[in-house]
């Protein structure tokens, strides 16, 4: 049910945010209070990659910037 | 455009042996294919989606409740169910827990009903026939159930335990023929002791809170719970279960414990298994965009004028969608400015709409000079 979340080095995360041209609060969001934070070292603004297992493309990654609570 | 890693594998698993222009040639189309069937930039996918989701929902059953077949659970399936999921409610009408189980125990009828029994909430009130408030002599008189104790596999003793940690100060006399005597100790008025029986009533023997009937059924050969009542939190840390692929049906209660993408998944689950379980085809895309937008700030919000659809910038796309004199009102109030960017409030001064061939302007940029 829970898919793998891990967090992005600063120097991965401006590569992203390059990438696709965005500012981090054009990116979805998840809060620093979510159960999959509570044992990973991050704070708020960090970017989280999380890899799902995708029906239709076997495996899709999607990125969350944590939020204040 | 890049092809997904997934379908880069399964080509080149499929041109192992082939020679080199070949295979080259074989990922080419491939990715010519793909990027066809890919979505044009600023197609309005949102609208697909509500109308590949709406039309179905015109021709589910209106009926509230229905018998599950085997499970002898009443669910509340169709149409309740999936507007219960896309508004986002904090408890669904009919709470259910699907407890899978780690595979040594999954296969063992007998350890799966251990199981169940363990999670099962015993209270007091299922053990007891009689309870009798005695205003003469200030007591509660309680009858002990035997059979259904047996049944439970329920010690005097655990009543026993039981009583001693919530009524601590009481005094407390248990007769083994399974009559039980409780007295308060200091304040002797009607109410106090009339509290007292509604405490005993509720009190909590064993098992988990919250979950009032178990049922373990086998499904494709191996066993699983399914249960009336849910308490993930807690279940999820009985041995024997299978944290990983354990879920209730509660979407919140799947936030709070697991996190957002679970409750993302589950949002996708559920609505798809419910207009399955109706015999409707829904692509699954479609509802993996709706949650992905329930689930975009972290938070679950459902698509109601109190989430989502309360949200947009626009005071006019606001407006149009329901109760529109209280958003206008506000709107005046607060000085509001509204940028007609978006498409509703183009469609109601006739405008083009941003979408498609209507979402592109020309930018000029002049030399600086």
């Amino acid at each position: 049910m829970v898919p793998k979340h891990e967090k992005l080095s600063k120097a991965k995360a401006k590569e992203l945010l390059e990438k696709y041209n965005v500012v981090p609060n054009q990116l979805p969001q998840i809060t620093l209070t979510d159960p999959t934070l509570e044992n990973m070292e991050v704070e708020a603004g960090d970017i989280i990659k999380i890899t799902r297992k995708s029906p239709t493309a076997g495996e899709s990654v999607y990125y969350r910037v944590i939020s204040i609570g | 455009m890049t092809l997904p890693p997934s379908i880069k594998k399964a080509v080149e698993r499929e041109s192992e042996g082939l020679n080199k222009s070949k295979s080259k040639k074989l990922l080419e189309e491939t990715e010519r294919r793909f990027r066809e069937m890919s979505v044009v930039p600023a197609e309005a996918v949102g609208v697909i989606s509500a109308q590949s989701i709406g039309e179905p929902g015109t021709q589910m059953t209106m009926r509230t409740k229905h018998f599950a077949g085997v499970t002898e659970m009443n669910v509340t399936l169709g149409l309740p169910r999936l507007i219960e999921i896309f508004d986002a409610r904090r408890e669904p009408s009919t709470p259910t827990m699907t407890i899978r189980l780690q595979d040594d125990v999954a296969s063992d009828e007998n350890k799966v009903r251990e199981i169940a029994a363990k999670i099962l909430e015993v209270s007091f009130e299922s053990i007891m026939k009689e309870i009798v408030i005695d205003l003469l002599n200030f007591k509660i008189e309680v009858t002990l159930d035997n059979s259904s104790m047996e049944s439970f596999n329920i010690d005097i003793k655990d009543v026993e335990k039981a009583m001693n940690k919530v009524f601590k100060k009481h005094k407390i006399v248990i007769l083994k023929s399974g009559l039980i005597r409780l007295s308060p100790k200091d304040t002797k008025t009607i109410l106090n002791l009339y509290k007292m029986k509604m405490k005993l009533k509720s009190m909590h023997i064993r098992g988990v809170p919250g979950i009032v009937q178990v049922l373990p059924i086998k499904r494709r050969g191996s066993w699983i719970i399914m249960t009336a009542g849910t308490n993930l939190r807690r279940v999820l840390k009985v041995p024997g279960v299978d944290p990983t692929r354990t879920f209730s049906n509660n979407i919140h209660e799947m936030f709070r414990v697991l996190g957002v993408e679970a409750a993302r998944n589950s949002i996708v689950n559920e609505a798809l298994g419910t207009l399955k379980q109706q015999g409707l085809e829904v692509d699954i895309r479609h509802i993996m965009l709706v949650a992905d937008t329930m689930t975009l700030n972290g938070d679950i919000r459902g698509i109601t004028r109190y989430g989502i659809s309360g949200d947009k910038a626009s005071v006019l796309a606001r407006a149009s969608f329901e109760v529109p004199l209280k958003h206008l009102f506000n709107a005046a109030v607060h000085n509001e400015v509204d940028n007609l960017s978006s498409v509703i409030e183009n469609v109601m001064i006739n405008q083009p709409i941003p979408i498609g061939t209507g979402l592109l302007k020309l930018v000029v940029k002049r030399d600086k000079k």
